[in-house]
Formats: structure tokens, C-alpha cells, sequence
């Protein structure tokens, strides 16, 4: 196989909708190929019912696709059973549902839990909202003096034996990749329970929850060319029993009686109410066209892509770089000296370059490197070479207008 | 202490600012140059002291940050005030708001439609729901004393 930009583009129905922006907002969602669309439309037009419950062959039909969807996801990930891939509404409602089911079954208090000083709000506030209150103690791996994942200082705080390490496969921020295979083992190795968001990271990379031996891991399916609302929450089957379910109601229970539930089996156990059916299906119709392309080429086009505006961006004075080009899933964070990032995004904007500004759910990030946020540029497969190049034009112009 | 001479100097720079760079932006059709003379405009005001940054005085719903101080005048009931934030456009648009609002009496704020002026300027896409600049916020911060 190899790589047709401007064969894949077109499978893009978004870009012909809007042929004068460019967009590089992709780490906060992407668009979707037209296949993924297609399925959902084909779901709602010729397949709705509701899955699972019903007694007609309709309701059956339905819950096979919602089935093979799972089944679609457990291969992607080569998990074990289909049974381990909880639907979540996307990361965070996972990160909610895992942290508040940990909590007595697997944390006590006086535990601790350790994450690194680059996650995404949703691996820090739910921590704050179900595990401190409840006597959990929170440690934090510190960033090295490139604004990576410091593993030094990670085997250290492996020592204080934390329960749960719980760390971003890909800064959602910088776009730094982090070393998963050695977090991984280091935090096996020292007995924890380890949790991967891979809401950035499962994009850049196809993971292999069993050779990497994770025990948890989280993505949403709109930063897989999928749509919102639907997500995947991964866990062994060991550790998904003894979750306790954060929502209750229709579908997660066996009998209920007046003062009494008893609980279904996994995966229903962790699914209340009616599931996102056109969500799943869309997300598995994301992966299905994904498993088609070349990934070996889309990842060294995106890396191409970060190396072109990297190096565009030393040319022009000023520009303080938070991102390094290597080892870079896609994004490049910036600033320019002592300029607030609003400001540089709203005179991109002005030229319809559509980026991201501020602290990009990650404050305690921004804290630790000392500036008040930055614009985040993240590119995608379907980005070209000549888009980073007018990006750079584009951002020329914007320095030069604050020169005044 | 808020020094008392932070909002007649205000007033007398958002008069300056009213009278010799808003007749240049409405002559400007270039967006370039509209907002090189936004981004300075902040260069007008009185120094802020930081130590009026303080979270009573912070405009919640910002990106971007910025403080509000607010004195009415106990003979005349005009509302005046004085602001900081700490990006550029949005000091310059929170002036394009205050040349037109501030000194009004409540019943005078009531009807102010400063919007209008930013729709005039076409940097009315700056005020959108949509815009985390917080410029919405400030400008319902300061009607809010009617």
C-alpha cells in the first residue's frame, strides 16, 4: 500500500464543505470518513430497534450489529473477550465510571494512586471527586526539562507502592508520546493496577492490550474518526468484576426487587440505560476503514507534517516551542513571548486556521511549565504539506501584527 | 485600596481613544489593520496596579483574564470603571464596550446596544456564545449593576 493524501481527503465529506479553512484543531476531534457515516445512517434508517431487550427479530437484528461492533473493537485491541469492552460515552465517562468503581473494591483509604503531571483532566478530577474524599493519596510524575514523561523519578515514586498508576498514553497537550511499554512494566513490576488514557494515543498507534499487558485502557471514538458520544472503556476481565457500576438502571441488573438489586455480568454490569447502538456501530465502522489504510505511512506523514511545521516555526523569532518534534504523535504547542495565546489564535482565525488556545484540559500541565497556556496546532493524516505551509505564512503575518 | 484616580483617568483615556482611533477603525477594511490598532489600544490606559488582580475583581468565563473595578458616583449615579487583562485583543475590545458605556447612568445602560459597534468594525464574531474570550461575561458584568 502507500499513501494518496488526495485519495483519502476525498473520503472526507467535511473538507468539501469547507475548502477555504484549515484545520488543525484534530487532537480535540477529527472528521469522519464517509463510510462512518454511511453506517450510521444505515442504522437508523433500515436497522433501529433497541438491542437486547425487545422479543421481535428486529431487536434481534440490532443487537447483532451493536455485538459485532464490540466484537470489532475487542479484535482492534486484540483483547481476550469481547466482554472486556465496556461502551462509555467517551474517556471521561470512563475515567468517572473506573475511578468510582475502584473505590472500596480495589482502593482503600490510605492508598495512593500516581499520575503524571501531563494528564488530561479527565485522569485527574474524578481522582479528586471519588478518591480523595475517601483517603486516597495522589502523586504526580514530574516532567524532565524537555516536557517528557520522567522515568527516573517515576521508578522513585513506584517505590511509595502506589495501587493504581494511571497515565496518558499520548500528551493530549504537548503531543509527546510517552514510554508505555517501560510504564508499563515498571508499575507491573511493582505491583500496581495500570491504566492507559488512550484518548490521543490510540490514533498515532494499533495497541495490543495483551502484549502490553494493560490492565485498563480508555479512548473516545470521535478522536478515532469515529462519532461522539461513544467510547470505550478496556479492562481485564478480573479487574472489570470488581468495578463497582457508577450508573444504575435499565439493562446492568439481573432481578431488582423492592430493597435489593443484583447485578448482570460484564459487559452489562457497566452499561445502564440504553446504549449510544448508532455510536458503536459508527466507531466500529471508524476502525474497519482504518484497518484498511496504511499505518505504517499515515504515521510518517503525520510525523513529516510536525517535522515541516517544526521547523518553519524555528524560522520565525519569538516563537517559544512547548512540543518537541520527535517522538510527537501530531502536535506542536507554542507561545509567543510574553503574548497571550488567545490572542495568536484569534489572528490565525482571522485567516481561518482553526486551532486550539488556552490550557487544553490540562492546568496542572501549564503549571508545572510556568506560562499560562498555548496554542496547540495537531495535525492529522488528511492534513498536507501545503496547509502547514500556509499555516506558517499565516502565523508570520500574526507575529508580525504584534511587532507594532 | 483602589486609588480613585484609576477611573477619571480611564474616562479621559477611553475620550481619547473614542475621539482619534475609533474614526480610524471605522475607516479601516482590512482586517490586518483593524486589529494592529486593536492590539495597541490597551497601550492608552492607566497603568493597573496588580494588585487590583484579585479574584473579586475577575471576570469568570474567561480564556483569557480579566479584572473589573466599578465606582458609581454618589451625586451624578454614573457607573465608571476601569479594567486589565492580560491579552491584547481582549483589552482592545473591552475598550470598544467602554468608550460606548462607560459614565451611562443605569437607566441610560439599559438601553446601550454596544454590540452594535463591534458589528460595525465586523469584529462582532469576537462576542459569539461560542467564544471562550469571555468577552460576553465583561459585558454582562457591567450591565448587571442596572
Amino acid at each position: 500500500m502507500n499513501f494518496n493524501l488526495s485519495a483519502l481527503r476525498q473520503q472526507f465529506p467535511f473538507f468539501s464543505a469547507h475548502p477555504d479553512w484549515i484545520y488543525l484543531d484534530n487532537a480535540a476531534t477529527l472528521h469522519k470518513p464517509q463510510v462512518v457515516l454511511d453506517a450510521m445512517n444505515l442504522f437508523y434508517s433500515q436497522q433501529n430497534s433497541n438491542v437486547h431487550r425487545s422479543a421481535h427479530g428486529l431487536s434481534q437484528q440490532a443487537t447483532a450489529a451493536f455485538e459485532a461492533a464490540r466484537s470489532t473493537v475487542a479484535q482492534f485491541l486484540n483483547a481476550r473477550f469481547s466482554h472486556e469492552i465496556i461502551w462509555t460515552s467517551g474517556t471521561t465517562a470512563g475515567f468517572n465510571q473506573l475511578v468510582f468503581g475502584m473505590m472500596g473494591p480495589v482502593l482503600q483509604p490510605g492508598d495512593r494512586v500516581l499520575i503524571s503531571s501531563m494528564e488530561h483532566h479527565a485522569n485527574i478530577v474524578p481522582w479528586h471527586i471519588h478518591a480523595l474524599p475517601f483517603g486516597v493519596t495522589l502523586d504526580r510524575v514530574p516532567l524532565t526539562a524537555d516536557h517528557r514523561f520522567d522515568l527516573t523519578a517515576f521508578e522513585e515514586l513506584l517505590k511509595l507502592k502506589p495501587k493504581v498508576v494511571s497515565i496518558s498514553h499520548v500528551s493530549n497537550a504537548l503531543g509527546h508520546i510517552q514510554p508505555v511499554a517501560e510504564i508499563v512494566r515498571l508499575a507491573k513490576a511493582a505491583g500496581a493496577i495500570v491504566v492507559l488514557d488512550g484518548a490521543q494515543g490510540i490514533v498515532w498507534e494499533t495497541v495490543d492490550v495483551q502484549a502490553l499487558d494493560v490492565d485498563f485502557y480508555l479512548f473516545s471514538g470521535h478522536k478515532l474518526y469515529g462519532p461522539t458520544g461513544i467510547g470505550v472503556l478496556y479492562g481485564k476481565t478480573k479487574y472489570l468484576e470488581l468495578l463497582r457500576p457508577l450508573l444504575g438502571g435499565g439493562e446492568m441488573i439481573k432481578t431488582v426487587c423492592f430493597s435489593h438489586s443484583s447485578w448482570n455480568d460484564l459487559p452489562y454490569r457497566l452499561e445502564a440505560g440504553t446504549p449510544n447502538m448508532a455510536g458503536a456501530i459508527g466507531l466500529a465502522a471508524a476502525i474497519l476503514w482504518l484497518q484498511q489504510q496504511d499505518l505504517t505511512a499515515m504515521q510518517q506523514h503525520k510525523t513529516a507534517l510536525v517535522q515541516r511545521f517544526y521547523a518553519g516555526c524555528q524560522q520565525i523569532p519569538a516563537l517559544e516551542l512547548l512540543s518537541g518534534p520527535t517522538t510527537n504523535a501530531g502536535i506542536v504547542a507554542l507561545n509567543l513571548k510574553n503574548e497571550h495565546p488567545a490572542d495568536l489564535a484569534t489572528l490565525l482565525d482571522q485567516q481561518k486556521i482553526a486551532v486550539r488556545a488556552g490550557t487544553h484540559c490540562a492546568m496542572p500541565l501549564f503549571q508545572a511549565l510556568n506560562v499560562k497556556g498555548s496554542v496547540r496546532f495537531s495535525f492529522a493524516c488528511y492534513n498536507s504539506f501545503d496547509e502547514v505551509d500556509r499555516t506558517l505564512t499565516a502565523l508570520a503575518t500574526a507575529v508580525e501584527l504584534f511587532a507594532e | 485600596m483602589i486609588r480613585p484616580d484609576i477611573f477619571t483617568e480611564t474616562a479621559t483615556a477611553l475620550k481619547t481613544i473614542y475621539d482619534n482611533q475609533l474614526p480610524q477603525l471605522r475607516q479601516l477594511k482590512d482586517w490586518q489593520s483593524k486589529y494592529r490598532i486593536l492590539m495597541t489600544l490597551g497601550k492608552e490606559l492607566p497603568a493597573f496596579d496588580s494588585e487590583w488582580h484579585r479574584d473579586e475583581f475577575l471576570v469568570q468565563g474567561c480564556e483569557s483574564k480579566a479584572w473589573l473595578l466599578h465606582y458609581q458616583d454618589p451625586v451624578t449615579n454614573q457607573h465608571f470603571w476601569a479594567f486589565d487583562s492580560d491579552a491584547r485583543i481582549v483589552k482592545g475590545l473591552i475598550i470598544l464596550l467602554l468608550v460606548q458605556l462607560n459614565g451611562l447612568k443605569a437607566e441610560e445602560l439599559a438601553h446601550a446596544k454596544p454590540e452594535l459597534l463591534l458589528s460595525e468594525l465586523q469584529l462582532q464574531q469576537n462576542i459569539s456564545q461560542s467564544r471562550s474570550n469571555g468577552l460576553q461575561a465583561v459585558l454582562n458584568k457591567i450591565k448587571a449593576v442596572m
